[in-house]
């Protein structure tokens, strides 16, 4: 009864970490934090991050979403912790692309994050998927400190 | 038995011709997403009957020429074709005078126009506008602008948990220095009707004026601005059927008299030197410029069409659509209804548990069922009911039962793919 499409979007994984974000709640040693807002839908998420010699040491985020909001910054935690800011920014590209043409880099550097592509579909929901991406990389430009609000609108 | 079910059904009005009525509506017959439309956002905007768009088409192929500028024929026609709509909202509004009725963009604009001549005409620093909780934002934030910049004060009557105005509380909060009292009809994100006719009252024995935001009324129940007492009142166009971007202030004729203009420009003056302009009477006196002409003309269609179904037919129908989705919904676990106040209009606004709104709106959206998923430039009600937004299905003239069905089976469809 329920389309193909929206089982692609709403895939097991992503309804998982909508229910049980990973890596939630501030971080008591973050260097660098943004806040992303889509004032459209009132989603706001806070992005923390602990960034040393280049490398994100530890990230997590707070706030409250839709599940593709909330299931993107929950994956988006996972997939970058350990990683240099510029692979980070590289995956941030490749996942962008992902989700709104459908171009996928190699599998294997996306991860998880696949579970994403069905947003394709849904051009309306791009901003929830990318919601906390911006507002880390909005954390890796200001250098982070004070919170700086960043809107998807 | 034919008794007791007489008993049980009175019929106050005559059966409803809904399929005539969905003929008049050329969008229903689209598809979306490879499913029938089934449209449920009629309070963010409502379709249009093929009888708006031929009083659009007929105005630019027929009589089209600027208003009140010219002695040629079409400019003559195009100005009496348009003054004529005044006098239908005159008529629909139970105004006194069509001189009361001034055209302008939307209900926003309206409030905006009373807030800037009006209000900085009327207020000053320590006086006090009194506003409710359940307000759109667009009777918030031009009384907030205008209280910072006279040194007003902004009050706010609460609401309780089920989304209706505490008539104590808002009593209390009306004072000596209340210079305007600004409610909403009915409310966009609730449905809550307000008794805004007992609010006024209240309101004038402090010596306070009444603004009402009728842009979610208009279209469902029968407004006479006379009997409800107040001294302005706006609504939009397109909420009532009509085109977008064309609406209307109604306010007291006294009132409108002493009000400064607003905008200014070509039409509304009476003579200009450039030591001193003098400005034209209501109506003219507020609408500035080359108004949206067409948009008249497909206003005051729309109000001839809701006129000839007649609006109690309208209400009565609209009311069996929210029993039978209130009922349906109810079926749907996890769902909590938000706004359940006993004189409502036909709007239902739910959160699910678990499950944010922009997921239902989409999912919904699948099965070609339009609903508005956010938070409804209402965000203090918002707060007041502890939710980051809600979806809200919202019903009209043309919606079936057999869509009120099919919004609850998508929604079961949610809590199914949601788990």
């Amino acid at each position: 009864m329920i389309a193909d499409d929206l089982r692609d979007l709403y895939q097991e994984v992503i309804l998982d970490h909508n229910r049980r974000p990973r890596n939630f709640g501030p971080l008591a040693d973050a260097n660098r934090t943004a806040e992303g807002h889509n004032p459209l839908c009132g989603d706001r998420v806070t992005v923390y991050a602990r960034v040393e010699d280049d490398r994100i040491q530890d990230l997590s985020f707070q706030g409250s979403g839709c599940a593709i909001s909330t299931a993107s910054a929950s994956l988006m935690t996972e997939a970058l912790k350990g990683k240099t800011v510029a692979e980070a920014r590289h995956l941030f590209e490749g996942f962008h692309d992902l989700v709104t043409k459908g171009t996928e880099m190699d599998a294997a550097s996306l991860g998880k994050l696949a579970a994403l592509a069905g947003v394709r579909e849904f051009p309306i929901r791009v901003k929830c998927a990318t919601l906390a991406w911006h507002a880390l990389q909005a954390a890796m430009d200001e250098q982070g400190l004070p919170i700086h609000p960043i809107s998807t609108e | 038995m034919a008794v007791a079910f007489e008993q049980i059904s009175p019929a106050p009005c005559p059966p409803y011709d809904l399929a005539r009525v969905r003929a008049d509506f050329p969008i229903l017959g689209r598809e979306v997403r490879g499913h029938p439309l089934i449209y449920l956002d009629t309070a963010a905007s409502a379709q249009k009957p093929r009888i708006v768009l031929d009083a659009i088409a007929c105005c630019y192929g027929e009589c089209y020429a600027n208003v009140e500028r010219g002695v040629h024929t079409l400019s003559v026609r195009a100005t009496e074709a348009r003054e004529r709509a005044r006098g239908t909202v005159q008529r629909f509004l139970n105004a006194a005078t069509p001189e009361e009725v001034i055209f302008l963009r939307g209900t926003t604009e309206a409030v905006n126009l009373v807030a800037g001549t009006w209000g900085r005409h009327n207020v000053g620093p320590g006086d006090e506008i009194l506003i409710t909780e359940l307000e759109h934002h667009s009777n918030i934030v031009p009384w907030q602008m205008l209280c910072e910049e006279r040194g007003a004060v902004l009050r706010v009557a609460p609401i309780d948990d089920q989304g209706d105005v505490i008539l104590e509380e808002y009593e209390r909060r009306l004072s000596d220095r209340t210079r305007l009292v600004a409610v909403a009809h009915v409310s966009n994100a609730l449905g809550t009707i307000n008794p805004v006719r007992e609010m006024a009252e209240l309101a004038h024995a402090r010596g306070a004026a009444v603004l009402v935001d009728g842009a979610q009324a208009a279209p469902h129940l029968e407004v006479d601005v006379q009997a409800l007492g107040c001294d302005f009142y706006a609504f939009s166009g397109h909420k009532v059927y009509g085109p977008s971007g064309i609406g209307v202030l109604w306010g007291r004729a006294g009132l409108l008299r002493e009000m400064p203009p607003w905008q200014g420009g070509g039409g509304m003056i009476h003579t200009v030197t450039f030591e001193k302009s003098t400005y034209a009477p209501p109506p003219h006196r507020f609408e500035a410029g080359t108004p949206f002409i067409e948009g008249a003309l497909g206003l005051a269609a729309a109000l001839d069409y809701l006129t000839a179904l007649g609006l109690p037919a309208v209400a009565a129908w609209e009311g069996e659509l929210l029993a039978r989705a209130t009922e349906r919904l109810a079926e749907v676990p996890g769902l909590r209804l938000i706004g359940t106040a006993r004189h409502k209009a036909a709007v239902v606004s739910f959160a699910m548990d678990g499950i944010h709104p922009h997921d239902v709106g989409t999912i919904l959206d699948r099965y070609g069922i339009a609903v508005r998923a956010g938070h409804h430039c209402a965000q203090p009600v918002m707060r007041r009911f502890g939710v980051p937004a809600t979806t809200r299905a919202s019903f009209g003239l043309y919606n079936t039962p057999g869509e009120v069905d099919a919004l609850a089976d998508g929604l079961l469809r949610v809590r199914e793919l949601f788990g």
